[in-house]
């Protein structure tokens, strides 16, 4: 049986999360798979992705990994990352389409043109780089993490959770957006703690010794 | 708090070494990827760039096995570029560990390869890189971009350009001073400020960096939202953390 499952489906950059996931839990077995039975089997998924929203939906689907990802969501330790956080709500602006509508809620695109820091500076989209993360509420997954800690964030779009509930972390450009949601067994990063060094280590051990 | 500056150590690969041109010419070599890439992060580099500068007339492939291998063992964001000429080579690159894909030469050739490859894999991993020199065309200064290691001149206008691929999906630019590069004097801040007022997305300066206040001026002066440097690093002058240290005490927010 497969400790971690990384869902292979096609977008990015799998290799990253497997090496940092093999880093951080030396005897876990790591697979990265597309295979939906070693999804179901596994004690623990992760859900990670770069790249574009329809393209996503689609190749999940073309997988037949829809329905390994809502099982995993519904029944255990569950960790979505970057596309994997945007593609569980119910709608994407990127390419106007449709989520898995696990979550409720929308992903919106960065208002580029209008966006300005303290200074006036304009600011960019996509959000490129280390961006303070302000836990809005406890949680493992935070164990070992400072506040407004910096992690890495590499996106266009940002998710909008119709229920405050959800969110469990922030960030800010210039905006206040939900940048970690949870709900049970289910926990999600817009940002990479594969690629945040010391602090997304830790996040990814916490979820490797995360009890639901 | 917000979103910090960033400093990226760059690593120009050939045939599996890192070096370091200047101008282009006189490769000098610097040491192991992995082990070099290790360094980095440990001193606190944001982002790691390999660009394989050899990749137009060398086997290209020579450098997946490098990205693999850093990928494997240094937990930050790795931008790679150098050769890459269709989707698939995107593909691969992000496939090998990378994060961010940069395209240069073929952009130029073929700019429906940064629309296609922005589609596919979105804009967010895909950087185009822009080699400009400074030439006289009338009165105000203009820059023209170069290919093929600056030998060979484009006729393009680099803010023009800068736009024109924002327009096809680029998520980042990373604009390299084929006049400074090497040349430890400084970034080319006119080009820098002209580049980062023409864009909306993030601006990569490159090229020129010989001392610390060079980096803390390419934020500050010319705008940028990364700054890149090579061989102040490579070669011990200065760390990384010295050099976020530097810049945090001229006020820039960084990463500490």
């Amino acid at each position: 049986m497969t400790d971690i499952a990384i869902i292979d489906y096609g977008m990015g950059n799998l290799l990253s999360v497997a090496k940092a996931f093999e880093q951080v839990a030396p005897t876990a077995r790591v697979t990265v798979t597309a295979d939906a039975s070693v999804i179901r089997a596994a004690a623990r998924v992760v859900f990670p992705g770069v790249g574009a929203m329809a393209d996503c939906m689609r190749e999940l689907d073309r997988r037949g990994l829809t329905g390994a990802v809502r099982t995993a969501v519904a029944s255990r330790p569950f960790l979505g990352i970057c596309l994997g956080m945007q593609a569980l709500f119910e709608h994407s602006e990127e390419g106007d389409c449709a989520g898995l509508g696990i979550l409720p809620g929308r992903v919106r695109l960065f208002p580029g043109q209008a966006m300005f820091d303290a200074e006036g500076n304009k600011l960019k989209v996509p959000h490129i780089g280390w961006n303070g993360v302000r836990h809005t509420r406890e949680h493992p997954l935070w164990t070992g993490i400072g506040e407004d800690e910096r992690f890495y964030f590499v996106h266009g779009y940002y998710c909008d959770p119709a229920e405050a509930r959800l969110v469990a972390g922030t960030a800010r450009y210039p905006f206040e957006f939900a940048c970690a949601v949870v709900r049970d067994n289910l926990f999600a990063v817009q940002f990479h703690p594969e690629k945040s060094a010391a602090p997304g280590l830790r996040l990814l051990a916490n979820f490797v010794t995360w009890k639901v | 708090m917000g979103l910090a500056k960033r400093i990226i150590p760059c690593l120009d690969v050939n045939a599996g070494r890192v070096v370091k041109g200047v101008n282009f010419v006189n490769l000098r070599d610097a040491g192991d990827p992995v082990e070099i890439a290790r360094r980095y992060d440990e001193q606190g580099a944001d982002e790691l760039t390999f660009l394989d500068i050899t990749a137009s007339s060398d086997d290209r492939d020579l450098i997946l096995p490098i990205i693999e291998a850093v990928a494997a063992q240094v937990f930050i964001p790795l931008t790679v570029g150098g050769g890459v000429r269709a989707v698939e080579d995107v593909r691969r690159l992000l496939h090998a560990g990378a994060d961010k894909v940069s395209i240069n030469t073929a952009a130029i050739t073929n700019p429906q390869l940064v629309k296609d490859a922005a589609e596919r894999f979105g804009s967010q991993c895909i950087v185009v890189a822009i080699d400009a020199k400074q030439g006289v065309w009338g009165a105000s200064p203009r820059w023209e971009i170069h290919t093929h290691g600056g030998r060979k001149a484009t006729g393009l206008d680099a803010v023009d350009w800068a736009r024109r691929m924002e327009s096809m999906g680029a998520g980042e630019i990373l604009l390299t001073s084929m006049d400074r590069d090497g040349a430890r004097t400084g970034f080319d801040l006119n080009l820098t400020r002209a580049i980062v007022d023409a864009v909306n997305i993030p601006v990569i300066a490159s090229g020129g960096v010989g001392n610390l206040q060079h980096l803390a001026d390419g934020v500050k002066l010319g705008g940028a939202d990364a700054v890149l440097a090579a061989s102040i690093f490579h070669f011990g002058e200065y760390t990384v953390g010295e050099a976020k240290r530097f810049m945090r005490d001229q006020g820039i927010e960084v990463r500490l």
